[in-house]
């Protein structure tokens, strides 16, 4: 064996060789386009996630016209859609597409992609002392593989019959007979095999920032010493590891009832008075498989966002984050749990009373490792000495809505009250604050607190405040009142409320969410103006450690090249979290342990 | 240059550690189909069927052609060339032969009138042994290619990165059919 592990040695010595002499020689091609630098790659996922961010927005936006403005016409919108808005009105087809892909759009490749990949790709290397990850190329082609995967989702809006349009949840039947709604008669298949391109982006994705975290932390940096962004983007890798392949199953069972005249799903349908052939299938099977990946795929989406608001309340607190292996064993508490609850967006399917008590009991027990975090983050913040920062402000933004949207879901995971608020607006507001909001929050504390490392520029302040004071009361506008309407009884994804007497109520309040809507909308469009504008105006970074932050990224040049540090590799000696220790503002982990500092040494 | 060098000497190679990565989740992948199938199962009208023979001699060629692939990496660790690309060659051949009779197995039941569209029971043995074979496809392009390379003079082959790559995956995609067979048997 030890000519196979000196093997390995030479090679590995190459690839850091590569990588210090690399940027002398490449064209734009290789260094933007097919670049296989992790933090070239991360900017790749990131400004992907930002177009497709405000498309998925500006269909919430339209579909909202619709919902605050029933008997309305706009005129415009028929010059711009065509026959999807005849006169002026959204027509019910388009509605449901565009309910649909807001919601694809936004978890997946927003939420999903743009967050992980983003974050995964630029924090992990550069925060453990690595000079790129285990495999830039697979690291590269997950990043392909997405692109592609959106292309086909892009084009799937443009075809003759739309998009598919039975919600992001793609139910069968509705979603598998092409016979049933218009989205489902091309559409489908150009969302299933979209993503089939997306999901294998993800496992290629996801085996790369797991086998890096495990392979290449530099010299000292044991596995408890590691950030929490870290802790949290590997636990993410591990959770979509094991559960999007699930995904691939369903859809590819889909895809065969779809088109190859298989029966999985599918059973005793009458479509116009003709009985189809599809004998013997169960949608409730799909529900299974689809929720088995669901449920894990909302944590995929917060646990990146608790780790990215963990490191940014540590940093702008000036504190260490309070419970640090409480934070780490809690994600994975976190991570266990949420493979065993997935039927509990399934109370309301006829299931086992008993089989439900079980899943209440798993689904009410994420409640604990989630207060935990609460309380932890909470306590850092207590009587620090906090530096009211954009970032900081989202960061804490977060909590906020992680605290209003998380007290919502132990309503819904009791299954007596989960049968009267199932598929409700209840619903819709339980999980916007908890993961759409919360987890946008968190992607906006990131950007704000790397940019300096991701462009070498900072991004405006004054147009950051404004940002957030906006985006947090509005989002709260937005989304507090459907708590009310949810809990009358208005159900979720219908085109038009105005014929029910019982909802006649609500045509005020749903106008004004509306009319929040577009402000909101348009502060975002502020944002990425303030993005794109200061990658190449914003205020110059000057000092390599603008934020006096511990962690290793801030050890590299102010813009680091294909290697991340131009000689040695960082030697570690302590966790990221000594912040006002000794008297001193911050000790870098790259600071030995000095002979009379004070205990404990992490 | 790369000091993490030094320590990653006696940890697994990451290329290795990701492809037991990517094992785990194809796995979770059959996991899913196969655990639908045992819900389908418990429900009404399940019918059964018989599996053709086929099935029986693929699985012999793909056990063989891993114990040739063992042989063959083993000849490589010892630099013997010639029984390598010998040892290889008839991998491939193997691997080949597997799909073959994979496909030889569907048409016979395509003949019998047991369609993908017949009945869930039999859509279920096209789907695990389809997605199946799209693996082992993937694992005997990557053989041909490691054989092909074999008779390559620009680059001379030290490595046994590769060559214990895909002895893995391919042993794993022999076992996990060995495990759909018998499963496939079991819930018929
Ligand atoms: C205290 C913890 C939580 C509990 C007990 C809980 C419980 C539930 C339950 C029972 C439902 C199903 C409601 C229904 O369809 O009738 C639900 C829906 C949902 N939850 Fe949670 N949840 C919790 C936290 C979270 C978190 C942290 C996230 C995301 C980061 C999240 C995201 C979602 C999503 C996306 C849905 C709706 C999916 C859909 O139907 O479209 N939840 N939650
Ligand atoms: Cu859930």
């Amino acid at each position: 064996m030890s000519s196979v592990a000196s093997l390995h040695e030479s090679e590995l010595q190459h690839a850091g060789h590569d990588a210090q002499h690399e940027h002398h020689q490449q064209s734009f091609l290789t260094k933007y386009i097919f670049s296989q630098d992790h933090k070239t790659i991360a900017k790749q996922f990131l400004i992907t996630g930002i177009i497709w961010a405000i498309v998925g927005a500006l269909f919430s936006v339209l579909f909202r016209l619709q919902l605050g403005f029933p008997e309305s016409s706009f005129p415009i919108l028929e010059d711009i859609l065509g026959k999807w808005a005849p006169g002026g009105k959204i027509s019910p087809d388009f509605y449901y597409a565009l309910v649909t892909m807001h919601g694809t759009i936004l978890v997946f490749f927003v939420l999903t992609a743009g967050l992980s990949g983003t974050f995964a790709n630029f924090l992990i290397p550069l925060q453990i002392g690595a000079r790129d990850m285990a495999s830039p190329f697979l690291n590269m082609l997950s990043y392909w593989f997405f692109f592609i995967g959106s292309i086909i989702m892009a084009t799937s809006l443009f075809i003759q019959t739309g998009p598919a349009s039975g919600g992001w949840t793609i139910y069968p039947p509705l979603s598998a007979l092409s016979d049933a709604a218009l989205g489902s008669v091309r559409g489908m298949d150009l969302w299933i095999i979209s993503m089939a391109f997306f999901i294998i982006s993800q496992l290629m994705g996801g085996l790369n920032y797991v086998s890096t975290v495990l392979n290449l932390r530099t010299k000292g940096m044991t596995m408890t010493r590691m950030p929490l962004t870290v802790w949290s983007l590997f636990f993410t890798a591990i959770l979509g590891i094991l559960s999007f392949p699930v995904l691939l199953s369903c859809v590819v069972l889909l895809f065969c009832d779809r088109n190859l005249g298989t029966s999985f799903y599918l059973s005793d349908i009458i479509i116009a008075g003709k009985v189809l052939p599809h004998e013997g299938g169960s949608p409730i099977l799909f529900q299974h498989l689809f929720w088995f990946l669901g449920h894990p795929e909302v944590y995929i989406v917060v646990l990146p966002a608790m780790g990215l608001a963990s490191e940014v309340i540590s940093v702008n607190a000036r504190k260490p984050i309070f419970g640090y292996v409480a934070m780490i064993s809690s994600m994975l508490a976190i991570v266990a749990l949420s493979l065993i609850v997935w039927a509990h967006h399934m109370f309301v399917s006829g299931m086992n009373p008993f089989l439900g008590a079980g899943f209440i009991l798993f689904t009410l027990l994420i409640a604990v490792p989630s207060a935990i975090k609460v309380f932890n983050w909470l306590t850092t913040l207590w009587r620090g000495n906090i530096r009211f920062t954009p970032a900081m402000l989202f960061a804490i933004g977060f909590v906020s809505m992680f605290i209003s949207g998380g007290l919502t879901g132990i309503f819904l995971g009791n299954a007596a009250l989960d049968i009267q608020l199932h598929d409700t607006y209840f619903n819709i507001a339980h999980f916007h604050l908890v993961m759409g909001v919360a987890a946008f929050f968190s992607m906006f504390a990131g950007l704000y607190q790397w940019f300096p490392k991701m462009f070498g520029r900072f991004m405006n302040n004054t147009l950051g405040y404004i940002h957030f004071w906006i985006t947090m009361v509005g989002a709260y506008l937005i989304f507090w009142p459907m708590h009310y309407s949810g809990l009358a009884g208005m159900p979720r994804r219908y085109y038009d409320y105005s014929n029910w007497e019982s909802f006649k109520q609500f045509g005020g309040m749903n106008k004004f969410i509306s009319i929040v809507v577009i402000i909101v909308f348009i502060t975002q469009l502020m944002f990425v103006f303030n993005f794109f504008y200061s990658i190449w105006k914003g205020r110059k970074v000057r000092e390599a450690n603008p934020w006096d932050a511990t962690t290793l990224e801030w050890t590299t040049p102010i813009r680091p090249g294909h290697g991340n540090w131009p000689g040695e590799l960082p030697e570690v000696h302590r966790w990221p979290y000594d912040y006002s220790k000794d008297g001193k503002e911050f000790i870098s982990q790259i600071t030995p342990v000095g002979e009379e500092e004070t205990g404990p040494h992490h | 240059m790369y000091s993490g060098a030094m320590e990653q000497k006696h940890k697994i190679h990451p290329y290795k550690f990701s492809l037991w990565l990517g094992i785990a989740s194809i796995l979770m992948m059959f996991a899913g189909l196969t655990s639908a199938v045992i819900v389908k199962r418990n429900q009404a009208n399940w019918i059964s069927y018989d599996i053709p023979q086929f099935f029986w001699w693929s699985s012999l060629a793909i056990i063989i052609s891993s114990i040739t692939l063992v042989l063959a990496a083993k000849a490589f660790t010892h630099r013997q060339m010639k029984q390598y690309r010998n040892l290889m060659a008839v991998t491939c051949v193997l691997g080949t032969a597997f799909l073959v009779l994979q496909s030889l197995g569907f048409y016979n039941m395509w003949q019998q009138g047991l369609t993908i569209s017949s009945t869930s029971s039999v859509a279920f043995l096209y789907v695990l042994a389809g997605m199946h074979a799209l693996h082992a496809l993937g694992g005997l392009v990557a053989l041909i290619v490691l054989y092909a390379k074999s008779y390559s003079r620009k680059q001379k082959m030290y490595s046994v990165l590769p060559i214990q790559l895909i002895s893995l995956y391919w042993h794993f995609v022999g076992i996990l059919w060995i495990y759909l067979l018998v499963f496939l048997i079991m819930i018929r």
